[in-house]
């Protein structure tokens, strides 16, 4: 089974979650998709187990073959590539590696080279292996490096999966293809604001999910109102806690210090098995 | 005209509450909201939408069944996994177009889509830019880029100095966009080991794109050791650090009522925390 814990909203604990259920359950294999800030490897700890390179195909113009017609350009809907007069230029940030300009070029002017963008890092914890994705700064594209991270899916065992924050690509890439979303949220106006963007996209994607609200107790009751109206199962409360808290800042998972959550993260795998039979 | 972006690596940290107080601190700025897919200043400013601009994204691929000849060519091009059964899938498809050009019937169309929309709109503090992505689309960073440059047409016909823009979580696409054409990047930062090693990211991006870099602790009790850290990290790198802003409850308060923080308890100890930052920011920024 395959569960992904996002959240429209940064910062609501996703990390948190997955780690602890992670640790609750034992034997599982974590992907960690939020490849712009990854953050599980800080809880876990892991002994690394290997670096891959992420690649990304980009043009190469060979000036001896091309004859500046500006095809490529115009064809190139990421404004990846530039032609005038003498020069012609590729911007390999902007480059998506579509291949389209390859194949327009009526010199075969154009190659590929494969760029780096990012990489992927595997490693394990006691019984739990992780794999981590991690874009280059001041690098765009978020996409290639999550499925670079989800290649390494093994699908023999139970996965978890972390996402970025927010409702456009990353989110799309990481939770394509999961059987269960568990949108983590806050109670508040901001909590409630980007659960509803989220929710949208996992609708779009028809993947099933419910919520964790976590600090319960802080806001109102607005996330919970508006869970029970779209009929999304609210399946666990995590209270707001300052020992949570604390915890958290110094990168230790709090099952470890509380394991009589151990229980509860397992009851809620429990729960999230039941809801995907549905 | 000054502009200063409000970012933070990892999400959650406090970038729009810091931005909503500062809005209200400045009284004269106008304001950007450029985390488009997760948007969340709206719900502090109570903006009046005053236009409303369609934001047309990259264009989908679309197959005629009636002039398909199921050759399987697009599939086997398609990059980004987007073809299936000759049905293009329009949450994948990238818009690249390269389908369209190697169909040898001409079966593929490529027609336009809205992703979001772009607003204009008028709050208690000054003008506001904002926008939302429809969920689950592409090209959010040129989204934000709409939102940066309508933000910079509402400063210059209205004669505002600064320009405050919340930034979305991150350093990827949507972020850089944010970055563009910016003077200064106040990364807000909490005080636990994720978000330390999210700021170092953060920094490294700013560095990157020539931005100068300032950097507020909030919640800056939860952890004072890794307070401390972050404090020194800083010197060493030569950043100031112009805001230590406490954990407060009165944070989630004035957010369920939908109030910048500094309007709704400005005795508080976080609002007189954002208060002294504000001084401290005037500064940097030449204001």
């Amino acid at each position: 089974m395959k569960i992904a814990v996002a959240s429209g909203k940064g910062g609501t604990g996703k990390t948190s979650v997955t780690v602890n259920i992670a640790l609750s359950l034992g034997k599982v294999q974590v992907l960690d998709c939020d490849v712009e800030e990854p953050n599980v490897h800080i809880l876990l700890r892991p002994t690394d187990e290997g670096t891959f390179p992420v690649k990304l195909l980009v043009p190469k113009i060979l000036e001896e073959k091309c004859d500046y017609c500006g095809e490529c350009a115009r064809f190139c809907q990421f404004n990846a590539l530039f032609v005038a007069g003498e020069t012609a230029m590729v911007f390999p940030e902007l480059c998506h590696s579509c291949g389209g300009c390859s194949i327009v070029c009526p010199r075969d002017a154009i190659i590929e080279e494969p760029r780096n963008i990012g990489r992927v890092v595997k490693g394990s914890a006691g019984d739990i292996d992780l794999i981590y994705g991690e874009i280059n700064v001041g690098e765009a594209l978020a996409v290639p490096v999550i499925a670079a991270v989800k290649d390494h899916i093994d699908e023999g065992s139970t996965i978890i999966i972390d996402s970025a924050p927010g409702c456009a690509c990353p989110l799309v890439e990481t939770v394509h293809g999961v059987d269960f979303c568990l949108l983590v949220t806050e109670p508040t106006p901001f909590g409630l604001h980007d659960l509803q963007v989220a929710v949208e996209v996992v609708r779009i994607l028809n993947i099933p999910m419910g919520v964790v609200v976590n600090f319960a107790g802080i806001g109102d009751r607005e996330v919970y109102d508006f869970c029970e109206e779209q009929d999304i199962p609210v399946i666990m409360e995590i209270p707001f806690d300052r020992r949570i808290a604390e915890l958290y800042s110094k990168g230790i998972p709090f099952v470890e210090a509380m394991p009589e959550w151990r229980q509860r993260f397992r009851d809620l795998v429990g729960l999230i098995g039941e809801e995907v039979e549905k | 005209m000054r502009k200063m972006t409000i970012l933070s690596g990892k999400g959650g940290t406090g970038k729009t509450t810091i931005t909503a107080s500062l809005a209200v601190l400045s009284s004269e700025a106008v304001l950007a909201d450029c985390d488009v897919d997760a948007s969340n200043l709206h719900l502090l400013l109570k903006p009046k939408v005053k236009e409303t601009i369609e934001f047309k994204g990259l264009n989908l691929a679309v197959i005629d069944p009636e002039k398909c000849i199921q050759c399987g060519l697009c599939e086997e091009k398609c990059r980004f996994d987007a073809i299936n059964d000759f049905v293009v899938d329009s949450i994948h498809c990238e818009g690249c177009k390269v389908c369209v050009q190697i169909c040898p019937v001409q079966a593929i169309d490529f027609v336009e889509r809205v992703c979001g929309h772009a607003y204009i709109s008028e709050t208690r503090y000054g003008p506001l830019s904002h926008a939302r992505l429809i969920p689950g689309m592409e090209n959010s960073g040129k989204l934000v880029t709409l939102v940066r440059q309508n933000a910079k047409k509402l400063a210059e016909e209205g004669g505002h100095e600064l320009v405050l823009v919340d930034g979305p979580p991150g350093i990827g696409c949507p972020v850089i966009a944010s970055l563009a054409d910016i003077d200064k990047g106040l990364v807000v930062v909490e005080p636990t080991l994720s978000g330390i090693h999210d700021l170092e990211r953060a920094l490294e991006l700013l560095e990157h794109f020539k931005v100068e870099p300032l950097v507020c602790v909030n919640k800056k009790d939860l952890n004072e050791e890794n307070t401390e850290a972050i404090e020194r990290f800083c010197s060493e790198k030569e950043i100031d650090v112009v805001g230590l802003v406490p954990f407060d409850p009165v944070v989630t308060e004035a957010m369920v009522a939908g109030k910048p923080v500094v309007d709704y308890a400005p005795d508080s100890p976080s609002s007189r925390a954002i208060g002294e930052m504000w001084e401290t920011v005037k500064s940097h920024l030449g204001i």
